[in-house]
């Protein structure tokens, strides 16, 4: 069984977020780790590994620094790590990452490919489905559990109030939830031998059936108009109200302002 | 001389942050309080091969080097001392000499589990009348047929009764050296459960207060004759040999110690405020934390040399580490217990609270001073060395 | 090449489940009625299902213009293909400008898998939606490439530190989805009714169907204050293990969860878990109350990224009023009981 999955390097945006003294974003000061909804689906193709001898090959889409997760994936027990990097594959909005991917699988054989549903910086829990529609599989999102039986993936998979037990043919695309499982550590020994593992590099000439017009930041039907960076927090209205009354109301107002209720 | 690290030492380094974040530190403050040795802790590590890093994969080893095993000491310690010893004592008095000296049978039938953590490894050395006087050692072994018998007992042991597989150090008869009768004194490999071996006393300690610390007793014990560890005779050579690796462990587990307690009390004094601003702001706090970071980095660099020292020795068995073990352990522990004492200081009431993890640092640092060679003992080895 | 100028309308995919709409559809159509208006267009809502007709009339009432209906057994649960299949044909078929989708479970995995089989561009979880140029300012030398009464669509990103604002100039449908509880649906006008579309393109089981085994509908019990979208904190001056039930009353009608100072845990009122500060949790909710909470560093550091502090406390000069967005100088024996019976009957009456 050929398990592929793709991961993305993130900026551990849920960890040490840290702020420039005006307040900004720190960037360069945090942390580069493993997309943690996608670790899960590592773990999960792991254990399809420890179970039925699954051949587990790790995919990225990144600048050349990204190789390092490979080598997490790798020091945790993954096969193979693939590289896709390519200066004119940069800015690439999901359309255009999902495009590049999936042209990149297309030199690959594989009965299941596992992608985390979002990464923490983009959010947006789009490239995964989007890489299915490319290739024509089906596509599993949300995954909480996943089993194989034959040629047969049986999945829970989950919604807002309920869940359905989903059962398609492979090759499919499933989506992992970072609550899927608890991802093993890497062990020193697998350290050591992921430093010296070969990873194989591609870049925009190794990709199958995509047109240059749907990569990069060209490729890319949306556009960023505008960025910033919210500021760190610091003290905002203080008010005295006469009686509980006006408290409330006072409460209620900002609740509703805000669209918490 | 580059001081950067190779990628493998900062995966690894990166790898046993994690597992000590998430894994060691939630039951640092509960086992230290409890005075609990944290067996669900060392079956994790046993898991993921931090029991056997240093040991060939061979020998179900991770087949990485003293380093790795030093930083993982290390970063255990940033977050529960008694954790970070039960690895180094495990690691480097008990996996460590049977690797050195036993023969190929006792490596697979010893190092192996050790390695892979299925078993807890121990060394018992010290007795009531043998601390920093190895030699004053009483423990008996009387060779009787195809058995050795042995009689006495051994305190302080660290991985006490938890441990399974035990280095025992034993006199076996007398012998003349340089015109004076000295005691002879032998090396053996004793499983736990072996009859005539017991369990006494179980220390209640200052610190590492997680760590069983027992008292070993042997009354008649009988074991194989193929239980001999390293050739008779030569059993202090082998405890001293087995200490300078120990050592490296010990000043890694200081260094971590230190380093923990530093990474602390510097995000507590930005916290902290009085009088209008973090205690950060001020000079006297500033220059306290500019010499603990100064020396914490002069013991880190000590100790990482020292087990570099040790690598080398791996292919070179003629080069000798003692020297540079020494200076770490001296240095590190001395810098852990001044570094743990102001962390507690500039943490002020709270660093006395067993809620803050300091106090519980402090108490902890104290020890690395003392065992595995007390630092008048350091002393010693590196002046006799300076002077010969 | 895709004509531009033959894309009109705002289309909204009103999600049903069991044959309801979902709330995040009138919320759409809510904005869609906004995003409507400069644009001269018509609001579509685009209701997929299987015995849904009956649904219509409801749309209707909340903004909707039109409703394509398309309804077939095929449909009568979700599942990933037959509703990409459906959602795709109807904009393929009816070439809207604008198509909106609710980031559920259901709408992100849907959006995306219509967004790439239709060839646009898709921007999740947007905050703010507005019509508006694109670039922002014409730039100097090109003004006529400006492009005028685009859909502007912000959104976090960064993890919620970074809000970006992104547009799709050059391909159509622009879509977006949003969160649940982020716009706001109009007052429904009671006998509305709206033009409804029978349209069915055909459900011909491929290689993408997948099977459902079985349907078990559960709630998922949130027990980690970690995960809690909304805490409502409690400190030493709550008073008394027992005066926490007016807390609880006010988790329970805001959707929230009850967590606690270290004082709290300390007195033995509540267990540790619940503990947020310096030696407790670290939190980040959408929406923090620290009621009878003094603010002490200890318990700010675990808690000041929050997306919204609201304080009560006696104490005008306590220092939580230092991180909190809306400080309130009061009783908070009288204010709590009062503020959930306000927000029960807020929620109520939407």
């Amino acid at each position: 069984m050929k398990v592929i999955v793709c991961i993305k390097q993130v900026p551990d945006t849920k960890g040490g977020v840290k702020f420039n003294p005006d307040g900004t974003l720190d960037r360069g000061a945090m942390l580069a780790i493993m997309n943690p909804d996608d670790k899960a689906g590592l773990e999960a193709a792991l254990r399809l590994k420890d179970q039925y001898g699954a051949e587990v090959t790790v995919l990225t889409m990144g600048l050349p620094k990204a190789a390092d997760v490979l080598r997490e994936a790798i020091a945790m027990g993954a096969d193979k790590g693939i590289l896709v990097t390519d200066r004119v594959l940069g800015g690439a909005d999901t359309w255009a990452t999902s495009t590049t991917i999936a042209g990149a699988i297309r030199n690959l054989e594989y009965d299941l490919i596992i992608t985390g549903r979002q990464a923490i910086d983009g959010d947006t829990a789009q490239v995964g489905p989007q890489i299915a529609e490319h290739l024509g599989i089906p596509v599993i999102s949300y995954a909480q559990e996943i089993k194989v039986d034959g040629d047969k993936v049986i999945v829970k998979r989950q919604y807002d109030d309920r869940y359905h037990m989903l059962e398609a043919k492979m090759p499919c695309l499933i989506t992992a939830l970072s609550e899927l499982n608890d991802p093993r550590y890497m062990t020193p020994g697998g350290i050591f031998d992921a430093v010296k593992a070969e990873i194989t590099t591609w870049g925009r000439a190794d990709l199958k059936d995509v047109d240059d017009s749907n990569l990069g930041l060209a490729g890319s039907p949306t556009k960023i108009a505008k960025a910033s960076d919210k500021v760190r927090k610091g003290a905002g209205e203080k008010v005295v109200p006469e009686s509980p009354e006006e408290a409330v109301k006072y409460i209620v107002g900002k609740l509703v302002e805000k669209h918490v209720i | 001389m580059d001081f950067t690290l190779p990628k493998e030492h900062e995966m690894a380094r990166q790898l046993f942050k994690d597992f000590a974040e998430k894994e060691v530190k939630p039951l640092a403050q509960e086992i230290d309080e409890e005075h609990r040795f944290p067996r669900e802790t060392v079956e994790k590590m046993a898991k993921y091969g931090f029991m056997g890093i240093p040991v060939p994969k061979e020998y179900g080893g991770q087949g990485c080097d003293i380093l790795t095993y030093a930083m993982c000491v290390e970063e255990l310690s940033k977050v529960c001392g008694t954790t970070g010893v039960i690895v180094s004592a495990h690691t480097s008095l008990c996996v460590d000499p049977i690797l050195t000296f036993g023969t190929e049978e006792q490596k697979q039938k010893y190092v192996v589990p050790l390695a892979k953590g299925e078993k807890l490894g121990a060394f018992g050395l010290t007795e009531p009348g043998a601390g920093t006087d190895a030699q004053g050692q009483q423990t008996k072994a009387v060779l009787d047929g195809d058995e050795w018998v042995l009689n006495g007992s051994k305190c302080f042991i660290t991985n006490g009764k938890e441990a399974d597989i035990y280095v025992i150090f034993a006199v076996t008869g007398k012998i003349e050296k340089r015109g004076k009768m000295m005691k002879e004194i032998s090396a053996f490999i004793v499983e736990k459960g072996t009859p005539g071996f017991t369990f006494g006393t179980k220390e209640n300690k200052m610190g590492i207060c997680g760590s069983s610390t027992y008292e070993l007793i042997f009354t008649d014990c009988r074991i194989p004759k193929e239980n001999l560890l390293g050739q008779q005779g030569k059993g202090f050579n082998i405890a001293m040999h087995t200490l300078d690796g120990g050592r490296i462990g010990i000043a890694s587990q200081a260094l971590g110690l230190a380093e923990g307690a530093l990474e602390t009390t510097i995000n507590y004094v930005k916290e902290r405020k009085q009088f209008g601003k973090s205690i950060g702001a001020f000079q006297n706090t500033q220059f306290q934390l500019a010499d603990m970071a100064t020396k914490v980095e002069a013991a880190k660099l000590l100790v990482y040399k020292a087990a570099r020292k040790k690598d080398e020795y791996k292919t070179n068995p003629k080069v000798s580490y003692s020297f540079e073990a020494a200076q770490a352990k001296l240095y590190a522990a001395e810098v852990a217990m001044e570094v743990t004492t102001k962390a507690v200081q500039l943490h002020g009431g709270y660093g006395y609270i067993k809620e803050y993890d300091v106090e519980r640092m402090m108490r902890d640092a104290k020890i690395t001073e003392i065992y595995e060679g007390t630092s008048e003992v350091q002393r010693m080895v590196i002046s006799a060395a300076l002077l010969k | 090449m895709q004509n531009l100028e033959e894309y009109k309308g705002v289309f909204v995919f009103a999600q049903q489940l069991d044959g309801q709409v979902s709330g995040i559809a009138y919320e759409l159509l809510g904005k869609a009625k906004d995003l409507a208006a400069p644009l001269n267009a018509q609001v579509t809502a685009v209701l997929i299902g299987s015995g849904v007709k009956g649904e219509c009339d409801k749309l209707a009432e909340y903004g909707a213009d039109r409703v394509i209906l398309v309804d077939d057994p095929e449909l009568k649960e979700y599942r990933t293909e037959p509703y990409a299949h459906a959602l795709s044909s109807v904009i393929n078929e009816y070439k809207p400008e604008i198509v909106l989708v609710g980031a559920t479970a259901i709408g992100r995995d849907l959006g995306p898998t219509v967004s790439a089989r239709v060839a646009t561009g898709l921007t999740a979880d947007c905050t703010v939606l507005e019509i508006g140029d694109f670039p922002l300012q014409p730039i100097p030398g090109k003004e006529d490439e400006q492009k005028h009464n685009q859909l502007l669509m912000t959104r976090p990103a960064f993890g919620g530190n970074t809000i970006a604002t992104i547009a799709c100039p050059n391909n159509r449908p622009q879509m977006a989805t949003v969160r649940p509880g982020v716009m706001q649906k109009i007052e429904p006008k009671k006998g509305a009714k709206a033009e409804i579309i029978e349209y069915n393109p055909g459900f011909t089981p491929n290689n993408k169907y997948v099977e459902i085994k079985e349907i078990v509908k559960a709630v998922s019990d949130i027990k980690d204050i970690m995960d809690a979208k909304i805490l409502v904190s409690g400190g030493r001056g709550v008073g008394s293990p027992e005066n926490f039930k007016i807390l609880e009353d006010l988790a329970a009608a805001i959707g929230g969860q009850v967590s606690c100072s270290r004082a709290v845990v300390d007195s033995g009122w509540k267990p540790k878990e619940l503990q947020v500060g310096q030696t407790g949790k670290t939190v980040r909710p959408n929406v923090y109350f620290a009621i009878g909470i003094s603010g002490a560093i200890q318990h700010v550091a675990g808690m000041e990224e929050s997306d919204i502090i609201v304080a009560i406390n006696k104490d005008e000069d306590a220092p939580i009023f230092d991180v909190a967005d809306y400080g309130v100088v009061g009783d908070l024996n009288k204010i709590v009981p009062q503020l959930t019976e306000a927000i029960k009957t807020a929620i109520a009456n939407k």
